[in-house]
């Protein structure tokens, strides 16, 4: 698979702050790669230099074989953003909203009604066109921002914490249409988010700390390398003698072992123990909290 | 073009969405004509008759029309300027809002970008001053019409000038603020204290020495002398041939900034018109450039 981004050696500073040091990493065509970090990690910054909306102090950021630095507007071409919030205009109808963002990129007339048509059917939206954007419940407003960054047809979907604060439905729907989106058109998506079941979805995943890759890797790569296992054993066990951290839970007890070879080794010596479990790997928030020491769940840091 | 025709379309649009924006622009000027009506009229007139000499008549429709000219010449430098500051928020709300997220991860140039805002603030605004102009042309023919047709469509010139002026100088103001707050402080900054530095409250001829001469860098004060200039100058046509001496006329043009001096030499029309076009564009330009340069620095 080729490679759609590259980043080299990227610096970005603002004053005495260094907002992104050093950043070097790649992101294959057609994967969903996940961008993780807390606020004022670097995450904003790296997708607004990729975007062309910031300049760099140094290093090189290339999308699709083309330098951001000379190729900005070519590049824009390529790269549909969801936002944090909504970005569209709260005064404006649904339809003048989307027409003249389109239009900026040169879809106009029936170009333009066409893709509006496909858009409204694939993100259900049809009933809402003449409505305006301000009065919009949020689970509708984020349809609408999503129909805006896909209105050009972008090779690379930019989400910057799409489901913060969205419901359950809506945040069903924004998946299913970007898991279609990449089945079907191959689309490359680039994901930030706070929600780390989220993150465990994706092909490869960076994490952020302080503007610095604190790790990286396929999800299981992290959760082997930074977490353990859980052995969840039901009824009531008395397993201290295990040697291992124990939690008990309402019906059943859960040992922490370092891996799956440890918990292998304790079922096959203590086979009287083990008559109901299940093993477990550890979840992505584990593996946050290991390599940053910072704790990450649906928008808030502790 | 697409981009910049649609930019500029959709600009209005939301200006004209925010109906409380577009009718307070509208009657600022209209509430001005009537103070300055209610309050200036009478002071005006005492000063103007009180500056003719001794033995010579006037007839009551001229002298209402040289206090109207004056009155309505000064209202119009003011809000030309001070409307667009009003007027010019889009940018600073795009700022504000985060909509300039959006906009700038288009193709989309961003000297085109700034054009968009440049286009659509100068439109709006020219809508409220070209009103304002037409309510003054029923005032002024209420209290004595002697404009040419030459004249009409100078001031016509010099109005659109002026407004483009104001409108290119608070884009480059406003260019730097982002919030709301901030715009609206600078409105009313720029509403209390530009009157006195265009000449429009007082002649510049009236200040010292000093003064006048830093005044006499100031673009927009080009801009109030053309106004007076036409607002005025069938009435001096009608003085002339009514028998006033020039002399008499001269130092009535010397006394409202008719007749602009730089450094001690009169500065004609033409090079008026000159200094004004010069300050659109190079302010207009200075504009685009904050975009080019500074928009991707500041990530706007």
């Amino acid at each position: 698979m080729e490679n759609i981004i590259e980043i080299s050696n990227l610096y970005k500073s603002f004053g005495d702050v260094k907002a992104v040091q050093d950043l070097s990493f790649h992101v294959k065509k057609g994967e969903l790669f996940a961008f993780l970090g807390v606020n004022g990690a670097g995450k904003s910054t790296t997708i607004s230099i990729l975007c062309g909306r910031l300049q760099k102090d140094s290093g090189k950021v290339s999308v699709c074989g083309k330098d951001v630095d000379g190729k900005s507007r070519e590049i824009a071409e390529k790269i549909g953003v969801v936002f944090q919030s909504s970005v569209l205009d709260q005064p404006l109808s649904v339809r003048d909203n989307l027409r003249s963002r389109a239009a900026l990129y040169g879809i106009t007339g029936k170009q333009f009604e066409k893709r509006l048509a496909e858009l409204a059917t694939l993100l259900d939206f049809s009933d809402l066109l003449n409505r305006t954007v301000g009065k919009l419940s949020g689970g509708q407003r984020r349809r609408i921002d999503i129909a805006r960054a896909l209105l050009h047809n972008p090779e690379i979907l930019v989400l910057d914490e799409p489901t913060t604060g969205l419901d359950p439905q809506t945040r069903k729907l924004l998946w299913n249409v970007v898991t279609s989106l990449r089945n079907e058109n191959g689309m490359t998506v680039f994901l930030t988010t706070h929600y780390m079941e989220e993150a465990a979805d994706a092909d490869y995943i960076i994490i952020l700390d302080s503007g610095k890759i604190a790790a990286e890797g396929t999800p299981l790569e992290l959760k082997n390398r930074y977490t353990g296992d859980y052995i969840t054993l039901y009824g009531e066990k008395n397993v201290s003698e295990l040697g291992y951290p124990v939690r008990h839970i309402r019906d059943a007890v859960q040992v922490c072992v370092p891996d799956t070879k440890t918990a292998t080794r304790l079922i096959l010596e203590h086979p009287d123990l083990f008559d109901d479990y299940e093993i477990t790997k550890g979840k992505m928030d584990d593996v946050f909290l290991a390599v940053t020491g910072k704790k990450l769940s649906g928008g808030l840091e502790k | 073009m697409t981009g910049l025709y649609n930019l500029t379309r959709r600009n209005l649009k939301l200006f004209f969405k925010d109906k409380g924006m577009f009718f307070s622009s509208l009657i600022t000027p209209i509430i001005l004509l009537v103070l300055y009506a209610t309050f200036l009229a009478n002071v005006y007139k005492d000063s103007f008759l009180s500056a003719m000499p001794a033995g010579f008549g006037i007839s009551e429709s001229l002298i209402d029309a040289t206090v109207a000219g004056q009155l309505i010449a000064s209202l119009l430098a003011v809000s030309c300027v001070t409307v667009a500051f009003c007027s010019n928020l889009l940018m600073v709300s795009d700022k504000a809002n985060s909509s300039i997220l959006d906009l700038s991860v288009t193709p989309v140039k961003r000297s085109v970008l700034a054009v968009g805002y440049y286009t659509a603030s100068a439109a709006s605004t020219l809508i409220v001053t070209f009103s304002a102009l037409a309510v003054c042309f029923v005032y002024l023919s209420f209290k004595g019409w002697y404009l040419s047709v030459g004249d009409v469509v100078c001031v016509i010139l010099d109005v659109l000038l002026l407004t483009l002026f104001g409108t290119a100088l608070s884009s480059c103001v406003n260019f730097f603020l982002s919030t709301n707050g901030q715009a609206s402080a600078v409105g009313t900054i720029v509403s209390a204290g530009y009157g006195f530095l265009c000449g429009a409250y007082m002649p510049i001829s009236s200040f010292s020495e000093p003064l006048q001469k830093i005044l006499s860098f100031l673009p927009g004060t080009y801009g109030t002398s053309l106004i007076r200039n036409h607002m005025l100058s069938g009435v001096f046509s009608e003085m002339e041939s009514g028998g006033f001496p020039s002399e008499v006329i001269d130092g009535i043009r010397d006394s409202i900034d008719c007749n602009f001096y730089f450094f001690g030499s009169l500065v004609e029309t033409p090079v008026m018109y000159a200094v004004l076009l010069g300050a659109v564009l190079f302010f207009t330009g200075l504009f685009v450039l904050f975009h080019v340069i500074f928009g991707r620095r500041r990530a706007l």
